[in-house]
């Protein structure tokens, strides 16, 4: 059929003879289409960056005021008649003094204050003014005495928190309009604190007892931190380590290495891919039932909380585990089971350590995520509220204590605004954590990065 | 806690166990280490093992029979004891064994096998412990309640003073939806952004790109769920709801689904990105050969041959926006209803589970046991996803091998 009769293209509409200099319109519509398809790909980059951008600056901004606090500094006597009335300066006698009548001593001490500056504001009340400290103020005053029973009968300078509303106008949280509908500020407060602030007695400064404190009461913001919770989330990861690691990899091991081609290998391996899509929160639920109900340990403890999370970690290490194995060229293998090594050998002495880079950087990430996990743990009641610190190791695995991610999602349940300040905070530092094990595992990958 | 120094104290008889058998393998090799069958630090390890192994399976015999109630919860020391006798009896069998031909290495590296082997079945007895607690409880509830009323009750309102509604329906219908508006924000952009990373990008924008995306992956759903909660919601509410006069709430399903879907785009992305990958270069070549441009490639033969694959990702997505918890918790809000109007609250079944079992519950009533009705449905659905896009995903993979 090569004589097809050549007017056959007639058949076509008349298209005019193409140039490769002219464009015509189907090449033009092509080409938009083309320049659209591609615009579409670079649109969805830009949404995912932007969302990128949007969400850290909102947490950093907004959780970067949970570093600094608003002190008052104060010279307080410590009227011996109030604080120690048997007179013999006995700590134990002394620690029966409950924290109202330190409250007391402050707030004399805070009305001197501001009638040494002699500062004038109508409308002030007594209770405005001793509103200026916070509630947690008369504690911090009372343990620095028991520890030092000496103190008392001195005038001894203090720096003492505000309260959280004095600490939010400074931040710019709270304004004058806000505290006029507030019954727990006034404009005269605010006022009163600025005076103190122009004076120097009131000073904005970083604030570490964000990261040692132990969670607050839902009055007093001012002086809550995630000490706990870093304990808490630390003694979570150490249980992690401690079993999640070995026991992946002894698993990766097992299925990649020595596993007979079998059903029963097959169902382990359908198994791990199955359990790493679980819901988190069914994890939660398993911990609830199986760690708490029947096996009766105890409910908030870091140790149930790892124990979850270690069951949740596991196929996350394997599967990374599993890949570093198998990329371990057979050659290896073979050199070594060739001068007479055993297999077990051979995998032992040879292959794991080859491939020891690869496994860390899957087990610092797997660590990552269960550092962030935060569903499983509200089952097994570490939401609870917690104000003592757990005990150093290894009794502190069975103390109460909180997590960090949970410690976020605590705080945003309660009313005051200034929480949510302290759980932006809080994310801050889980953030850096994460970040540092992140940068780890990349490090890690890029030095020990092979090519067989 | 007696148990646990009975634990201590066997490890350290273990490691004795390994000087002394390891010295006696010496000893019994003379002056010629060649004569023995295996290297002396197998002997050490076989007597460690010897020594450690039965006191270890005494211990755990022990705490679950005490956990059992069988034995009584003071007999700690005893249990403590007779571990001890046994790991010294282990070890002094270790050691009894040891000569030239006995063949360590090989009993040794049998011992570690079934260790390994051992360690794998974790990952069964999980899935067996989550089945389990989750069908036994559930029949708890079901004995209690009317399985037909769960199942098919349109009305969700839990009373602690008894009489409850408690119908799925509503919140089977929050999590749909929450997850269809996830997967509507997550898909296409994911996909694009795939498909330019993997056809389009240069090495240089793809170097920058792909571990941006992968920091979003890295973000705990927490740090999500707050900002659903301060930043996405009141913003929705502020500039859509209330100017249109559909709702007042902080909370809404739009909120949850949107900030998932962000969650989502790595994830999908990813996915999808390995997909394409695997698709033959030598499809696109022919394509572009025969005189396509790039995106009509994609279009017409890349995706085609992906789509089994890109339909396994979405839905390994659905399925983890369906069990997804912080995310709705903080987003979504708590009211159980069924609304056409996405600015409103609705609820899930996965925020339900939590308020159901945070704080003081009683394990009897039906309040907190739905919970793990709740639990076991939305096991069965993502199980079911992930059976079936697993399959879908590992047939396509075999497609291209």
């Amino acid at each position: 059929m090569t004589d097809m009769p050549l007017s056959s293209s007639a058949a076509l509409p008349d298209r005019k003879p193409a140039s490769l200099l002219e464009q015509d319109a189907r090449t033009k519509a092509r080409n938009a289409a083309e320049k659209r398809f591609r615009l579409y790909g670079v649109a969805a980059i830009a949404i995912s960056m932007i969302a990128l951008v949007v969400l850290l600056a909102t947490i950093l901004t907004g959780g970067a005021g949970a570093f600094r606090q608003t002190y008052l500094n104060i010279p307080v006597t410590l009227d011996a008649a109030v604080l120690d009335p048997k007179g013999n300066r006995d700590p134990a006698e002394m620690a029966k003094v409950l924290t109202l009548s330190y409250g007391r001593v402050l707030d004399a001490a805070v009305e001197a204050t501001v009638a040494r500056h002699g500062i004038q504001i109508e409308g002030l009340t007594e209770k405005d003014i001793d509103g200026l400290i916070s509630k947690e103020a008369s504690a911090q005053v009372r343990d620095r005495v028991l520890a030092n029973p000496d103190l008392v009968g001195q005038t001894v300078e203090f720096d003492v928190l505000t309260g959280g509303r004095i600490d939010g106008y400074f931040k710019g949280r709270v304004t004058m309009e806000s505290a006029e509908r507030d019954s727990n500020t006034s404009p005269q407060q605010l006022l009163l604190a600025q005076e103190l602030a122009d004076r120097g007695e009131m000073v904005t400064r970083f604030n570490w007892n964000f990261l040692t404190n132990a969670d607050a009461s839902d009055q007093r913001p001012e002086a809550a931190g995630v000490g706990v919770a870093i304990l808490g989330s630390f003694y979570m990861m150490l249980v992690v380590l401690a079993l999640a690691v070995p026991i992946g990899i002894a698993a990766s091991i097992y299925l990649e290495e020595f596993a007979p081609k079998n059903r029963i290998t097959d169902i382990i391996e359908v198994n791990i891919s199955n359990l790493a899509a679980v819901p988190s929160i069914v994890f939660g639920i398993l911990g609830l039932a199986a760690f708490i109900n029947f096996a009766g340990l105890p409910q908030s403890a870091p140790i149930v909380g790892g124990l979850v999370l270690t069951l949740m970690t596991l196929p996350r290490i394997i599967i990374p585990t599993r890949a570093a194995l198998k990329a371990v060229p057979p050659s290896i293998r073979d050199a070594a089971l060739g001068v007479g090594a055993s297999k077990m050998q051979s995998v032992f002495h040879h292959v794991l350590p080859l491939a020891t880079p690869g496994i860390l950087t899957g087990v610092i990430l797997g660590l990552a995520q269960a550092l962030g996990e935060t569903a499983p743990l509200l089952l097994i009641g570490m939401v609870a509220f917690i104000r003592d610190h757990p005990d150093g190791l290894p009794g502190g695995l069975f103390d109460p204590a909180s997590a960090l991610p949970v410690q976020v999602y605590n705080w945003t349940q309660r009313s005051d605004p200034a929480f949510i300040e302290r759980a932006s905070g809080a994310i801050i530092v889980l953030l850096i954590f994460l970040l540092c094990m992140n940068v780890l595992a990349i490090w890690l990958r890029r030095k020990f990065e092979r090519r067989w | 806690m007696p148990l646990s120094w009975a634990l201590f104290a066997n490890f350290l008889l273990a490691a004795a166990g390994y000087i002394v058998g390891r010295s006696r393998a010496f000893a019994t090799a003379g002056p010629d280490v060649r004569k023995l069958h295996s290297r002396p630090a197998y002997h050490g390890a076989s007597v460690g093992l010897a020594a450690l192994l039965p006191a270890l399976a005494v211990l755990a015999a022990g705490a679950i029979l005490r956990l059992a109630g069988v034995l009584s919860s003071d007999t700690g020391p005893i249990i403590g004891i007779v571990a001890l006798i046994a790991a010294i009896a282990g070890l002094g069998f270790g050691v009894m064994r040891i000569g030239r031909e006995y063949q360590a290495r090989n009993v040794v590296e049998h011992m570690v096998l079934g260790l390994l082997m051992l360690c794998s079945l974790i990952a069964i007895v999980t899935t067996a412990g989550i089945v389990l607690s989750l069908v036994f409880e559930t029949g708890h509830f079901f004995r209690v309640y009317d399985w037909k009323t769960f199942f098919f009750g349109t009305e969700w309102t839990p009373r602690f003073q008894g009489n409850s509604q408690l119908g799925i329906v509503p919140l089977l219908w929050g999590t749909m939806y929450v997850s269809a508006i996830a997967l509507l924000v997550a898909v296409p952009i994911g996909l694009f952004a795939a498909v330019y990373m993997s056809e389009y990008a240069s090495r240089r924008v793809r170097g920058f790109v792909k571990p941006a995306i992968e920091v979003l992956a890295g973000i705990p759903t927490i740090v999500y769920g707050l900002f659903a909660l301060i930043t996405v919601g009141p913003l929705l509410r502020d500039y859509f709801a209330q100017p249109l006069g559909l709702g007042n709430s902080g909370t809404s399903v739009l909120t949850a689904g949107l900030v998932m879907g962000i969650m989502l785009i790595p994830f999908v992305s990813s996915l999808s990105d390995d997909i394409i990958n695997a698709v033959p270069q030598s499809l696109r070549d022919g394509a572009l050969g025969l005189g396509s441009t790039p995106s009509e490639t994609v279009r017409q033969v890349v995706l085609p041959a992906a789509l089994p694959g890109i339909v396994g990702a979405v839905l390994l997505a659905a399925s983890r926006a369906i069990g997804e918890t912080m995310i709705v918790v903080l987003g979504a809000g708590a009211a159980a209803q069924m609304s056409l109007n996405p600015l409103e609250a609705m609820t899930t079944i996965t925020v339900k589970i939590v308020s159901q079992l945070t704080g003081d519950s009683d394990f009897n009533s039906p309040e907190t046991l739905v919970a793990f009705a709740l639990g076991l449905t939305l096991f069965v659905i993502t199980l079911a996803l992930n059976v079936v896009a697993l399959y879908i995903v590992r047939k396509y993979r075999e497609q291209y091998e």
